[in-house]
């Protein structure tokens, strides 16, 4: 378990990098889902956020948080949406 | 209330939050400090005490068990409570809309490329999901990971065009049965270490004798087996349910 103890540590250097750079990449897709109005767009850009997420998750030595946000995020809570989309607009008809 | 007034309004309570705020965030600890005790110590006595190698599964299934029997029940909750406000209503009958579709169309059929790629993908990604509900004792991984990717593979079944498939093989009964056979393992497992006047969710099996071995970490193993039945059952009854609303017209009013 050497791995999360050293995750204690502050990580120095490509890691560090890596860290801000997920970060400021997870704050303007977080942007970016709200500004975007069309709601089915909105959906995609959630499901990229959702990977986004992951990935910052996996920078921050989460592999375990990665794997849910992976399928819950990025696949299951857009999939859920486009469906209640598709009945909500059915019903607009 | 005018709108200038509004605006001040807003921009007390503004500065209140932030002034609250940044107080808050100068007395969290510096980025990367874990000033806890509780990690350090349990790094040097979960593989002792549980045989697993994935410390994260076993604060999870064993140290806080507990707290994750709450977090199951609050997904069975949002399932059951989704299943009875979804249920068929008066008035509702499963058909195509007539308005967009002429009597002499089909439906277009799924395009060849994602028929492919889902049908493809289906096979290894349950594979996958149940390798890391097997294997929450060993690496990161766990039964809620696991059984939320098992669920996906039934998704891309329904995207590969086979909606039936998935009804057939995903059938709501059946899915409902195993999220509480799921729920229920879990909960049971708890009460046998009771029965055997142990404390609640104590691991009662034995541990194996090499750690991260899929057959070692007890019930820990166990549990994360249950929680992946649970998961992957809830989920599909939840994409289930949306799809079956998808189709579900609504009648005229009488």
């Amino acid at each position: 378990m050497m791995a999360t103890a050293t995750a204690f540590a502050p990580a120095t250097g490509l890691m560090d990098a890596l860290q801000v750079t997920l970060l400021l990449l997870v704050a303007a897709g977080a942007t970016a889902v709200v500004l975007v109005r069309e709601r089915v767009t909105q959906v995609l850009v959630l499901s990229a956020y959702g990977l986004l997420l992951a990935l910052l998750f996996l920078a921050f030595q989460a592999p375990d948080v990665t794997l849910s946000e992976l399928t819950v995020g990025s696949v299951l809570l857009p999939a859920v949406i486009l469906l209640t989309l598709a009945k909500v607009r059915k019903r607009e008809e | 209330m005018t709108p200038p007034v509004r605006r001040w309004v807003f921009l007390v309570g503004a500065a209140g939050l932030a002034a609250f705020y940044l107080f808050g965030l100068s007395g969290l600890p510096g980025f990367g400090h874990y000033p806890g005790p509780y990690g350090f110590i349990l790094n040097r006595v979960a593989v002792p005490q549980t045989n697993a190698t994935g410390v994260v599964s076993a604060v999870n299934f064993e140290y806080r068990g507990f707290d994750t029997v709450g977090e199951e029940f609050i997904l069975f909750a949002a399932v059951a409570g989704m299943a009875v406000v979804l249920r068929h209503l008066r008035g509702e009958h499963e058909g195509r809309q007539p308005l967009d579709e002429a009597s002499d169309r089909d439906l277009p059929p799924t395009s060849d490329a994602a028929r492919m790629v889902a049908l493809l993908f289906t096979g290894p990604i349950v594979l996958i999901g149940w390798w890391l509900v097997s294997h929450a004792q060993a690496s990161p991984s766990g039964g809620f990971q696991g059984g939320v990717v098992i669920a996906t593979g039934f998704v891309l079944l329904y995207l590969s065009g086979e909606f039936r498939v998935f009804h057939r093989l995903g059938p709501a009964d059946v899915a409902a049965a195993v999220e509480a056979v799921g729920a229920g393992g879990f909960v049971g497992t708890g009460l046998a270490a009771v029965a055997m006047n142990l404390p609640y969710l104590k691991n009662f099996l034995p541990l194996g004798t090499v750690p991260g071995a899929v057959s070692s970490s007890g019930t820990i193993a166990l549990i994360s087996f249950f929680v992946g039945l649970e998961v992957a059952a809830a989920f599909i009854l939840v994409v289930g349910e949306l799809l079956k609303q998808t189709l579900l017209v609504r009648g005229k009013k009488r």
